[in-house]
This record gives structure tokens, C-alpha cells and sequence, in this order.
């Protein structure tokens, strides 16, 4: 879908880069740009991600770079918690908008866990705020710097995350972690990705990574029971704070 | 073997000392491994020069990455049993940095091998959004 809009606005200034956070490398987001799993219920996913009829039926392989970054490098430097979340980047390189939910909305929340079915309501709210989020994206690369949803450099830097010391010593652990990994200590790195998600409870990024490095379990969606536990668990953390597009 | 992640470098060495929590290195594998040199005005990376304190040289002249990094407010982890030892960021530092609104630089390959760095698209509006496959 990012596709679709990539089409309609790339003459129009706008680059989009993807970046895949995954310790298990190329073979795991490969493994899911296949995704056999969604396609046998597109149905179901479509709800999910509250994309539009006339996006989604617009489906296509993504023609901008899709980058890998197995040490979750950005999720540190940034200060993303959980995917996907986006940054808007001016032309001079300059953060207008820090990482926030690309207009998803807290729907695992929603969700029937056997089927993953959601009821209209929610699927509804999803829409408008994935639908409200295109078109502020749109009114920016139209109006650059004058648009409403450029934030204030105040309001930016109010925004920011990860600048505890707590999650600068998780994301510590996450690097030698993925280290860990890199060299075949299993569960050594899971040891430091657990550790990290204990320091950063905001971080689903890393709660999903540290139940996903099993060799078996690499490129596979993680809905199973620890999963939901932890959905439960930290309950009180959202999962997908709404991205808060009042005009600053 | 001693492995120290530090920055963006990864170092093994051969002659480090270990001692409880602390990781002692010669300035020829400090310099290698975290890009400080040991001078008469203290240990020094570009511009910057830290005064050394009493504790951190021993009488090998060895200095202690740990306390160092500790002094300058760096987090440290370690994973004793294969004997590596990550140094990250500081607070303050990624506060001034993140502080600066300006987006940081990266480096990543895509899914041919390709690199591409942020600062190749400067002059166009970037939305950057991450996924995972977990």
C-alpha cells in the first residue's frame, strides 16, 4: 500500500525507505515479503491494517529501497518501539515528524486470537486514522514546511523517545545481543533481548525479537501464546499509540 | 579472546585483562578497539581529551575501558561467558544529538546487498518507516 502512495507522490519530492528490523537477516524478510500466511487471508489482514478499498486493491512489490537492519540500529538511534512507526525527513535531513505509528491504531487489542477476526467498530476508527495519516503525509509533500503537520521543533523534541537511561542500556543489550546471534550463542542472545525488553517494557520491537530468534521461528509472524501473554501483561502500555496529528 | 563492541567497531583481542567487572586494555588495542588514545593530556579522540584519572592507568600501563566508560556516562554490558563487551551511547550524547532534530545518518543494505544511506536522498522529502517480520 505504502506502494501506491510511493506511485502517487514520488514526482512529487517524496522518497519512502522501508527498514525491516530483524536479527534473523535477508532470509527472515524475505520470508515475509512472501508472507504466504497473509495472502491465504487478505481478508482479514485488510481489516487489520485499516487500509482503504481503493489502496489496498492497489497491492504491488515495493519499487523503493527496502533496507535490513538486523541490529535494530534504527529502532536505537531513533527511538522507535514497535513497527511499524515512520519518521517524515525534510529535504535539508531535518526530523518533522519523530517516529510515531503510521497511522495504525491499537487493534491487537480488538482482535479474536483464533482468528484474528475484528469486529466493525475498530476496523472502522482504523480506517479513519490510517486514511487521516495518508492525507496529512500528502498535505506535507504538497506544502512542505507550511504544512499543519509539520511540528514545531519544540513539539519534536517533545516527542522524542528513548533518551532514558534505561532504554540506552537496553539498547546496549540489543547490540550485543544481535552480536550473540550473529556468532551462533543462541541463547546467550536471548538472554541480552530479554534483558533489553525487561529495561524497555514501551518496546514491542523488542519484546517480539527476543521471542522470535529461534532458528525455526525466524520470518514467522509471532501470534502465538507468549505473544498474547504478553499483550496481557502490558496491558497498560499501548501497542500502537495513535499517531497525534493535531496541528501544532 | 576478548571481543569489545564499541561504536560501530567490532575488535578481538588477544591481551586484555579482565578483572571482576572491569576490562583492561593496552593503548595499542584501546586505540584499535574504541578509536581513544592515551596522551600526556588524557585520553583523547579528535578534539576531545579526557583528563585521566589516578584509577583508570595501572602500572602496565593499562587502561580501564570500564571505569572510563562509566565516567563518561556510556552504558556497559558484558556477556561473561563468551567474553564480550559492548559500550554504547551515552544519555547526554544521544540527547544532543536526537536534540538536534537532525535524522541520523545510517548505512543499510536492502535485500540485493545494495547500500544506501540516508544522506543519499537529502533534497527530497523522506518518509522512513520500519516493519519487522516478526
Amino acid at each position: 500500500m505504502w506502494q501506491a502512495i510511493y506511485e502517487d507522490l514520488k514526482d512529487s519530492g517524496l522518497e519512502i525507505i522501508a527498514v525491516a528490523f530483524d536479527t534473523g537477516g535477508k532470509a527472515a524478510v524475505e520470508a515475509s515479503i512472501r508472507a504466504e500466511g497473509c495472502h491465504e487471508r487478505p481478508d482479514v489482514l485488510a481489516r487489520l491494517m485499516g487500509w482503504s478499498a481503493d489502496l489496498w486493491a492497489r497491492q504491488a512489490p515495493p519499487t523503493y529501497p527496502c533496507l535490513i537492519d538486523e541490529g535494530h540500529q534504527l529502532a536505537e538511534t531513533y527511538g522507535m518501539v514497535n513497527v511499524p512507526q515512520a519518521v517524515w525527513i525534510d529535504e535539508e535531513g531535518r526530523m518533522v515528524r519523530p517516529p510515531e505509528s503510521a497511522g495504525t491504531i491499537d487493534m491487537v487489542r480488538h482482535m479474536n486470537r483464533e482468528t484474528f477476526e475484528i469486529a466493525d467498530e475498530p476496523v472502522v476508527a482504523g480506517m479513519a486514522a490510517r486514511s487521516a495519516y495518508v492525507e496529512a503525509l500528502k498535505d506535507w509533500v504538497k506544502n512542505g514546511a507550511a504544512s499543519p503537520y509539520v511540528l514545531s521543533a519544540d513539539e519534536a523534541r517533545r516527542r522524542l523517545r528513548g533518551l532514558s537511561e534505561d532504554e540506552v542500556l537496553a539498547a546496549n543489550h540489543v547490540r550485543l545481543g544481535r552480536h550473540l546471534y550473529a556468532k551462533g550463542a543462541l541463547e546467550a542472545a536471548k538472554h541480552h533481548f530479554r534483558e533489553a525488553s525487561r529495561l524497555h517494557p514501551e518496546s514491542w520491537n523488542y519484546r517480539r525479537q527476543s521471542m522470535m530468534l529461534d532458528p525455526e521461528s525466524v520470518g514467522q509472524l509471532n501470534a502465538g501464546p507468549d505473544f498474547w501473554a504478553a499483550v496481557d501483561t502490558y496491558s497498560h502500555l499501548p501497542y500502537y499509540p495513535q499517531a497525534d496529528l493535531s496541528q501544532a | 579472546m576478548t571481543t569489545v563492541l564499541y561504536d560501530e567497531r567490532v575488535t578481538e583481542l588477544n591481551n586484555a585483562k579482565i578483572a571482576g567487572e572491569h576490562l583492561w586494555l593496552n593503548p595499542t588495542d584501546l586505540s584499535a578497539a574504541t578509536g581513544w588514545k592515551l596522551e600526556t593530556e588524557g585520553l583523547c579522540k579528535g578534539d576531545t581529551c579526557v583528563r585521566t584519572q589516578g584509577a583508570w592507568v595501572d602500572a602496565e600501563g593499562r587502561v580501564d575501558v570500564s571505569a572510563f566508560a562509566q565516567y563518561m556516562g556510556q552504558p556497559v554490558t558484558r556477556e561473561a561467558s563468551l567474553d564480550v563487551w559492548a559500550f554504547g551511547e551515552s544519555v547526554n550524547a544521544r540527547r544532543d544529538s536526537l536534540h538536534s532534530l537532525q535524522a541520523p545518518e545510517f548505512t543499510l543494505p536492502d535485500l540485493d546487498g545494495k547500500m544506501h544511506s540516508l544522506s543519499d536522498y537529502r533534497g527530497k522529502k523522506v518518509f522512513l518507516f520500519s516493519w519487522g517480520s516478526y
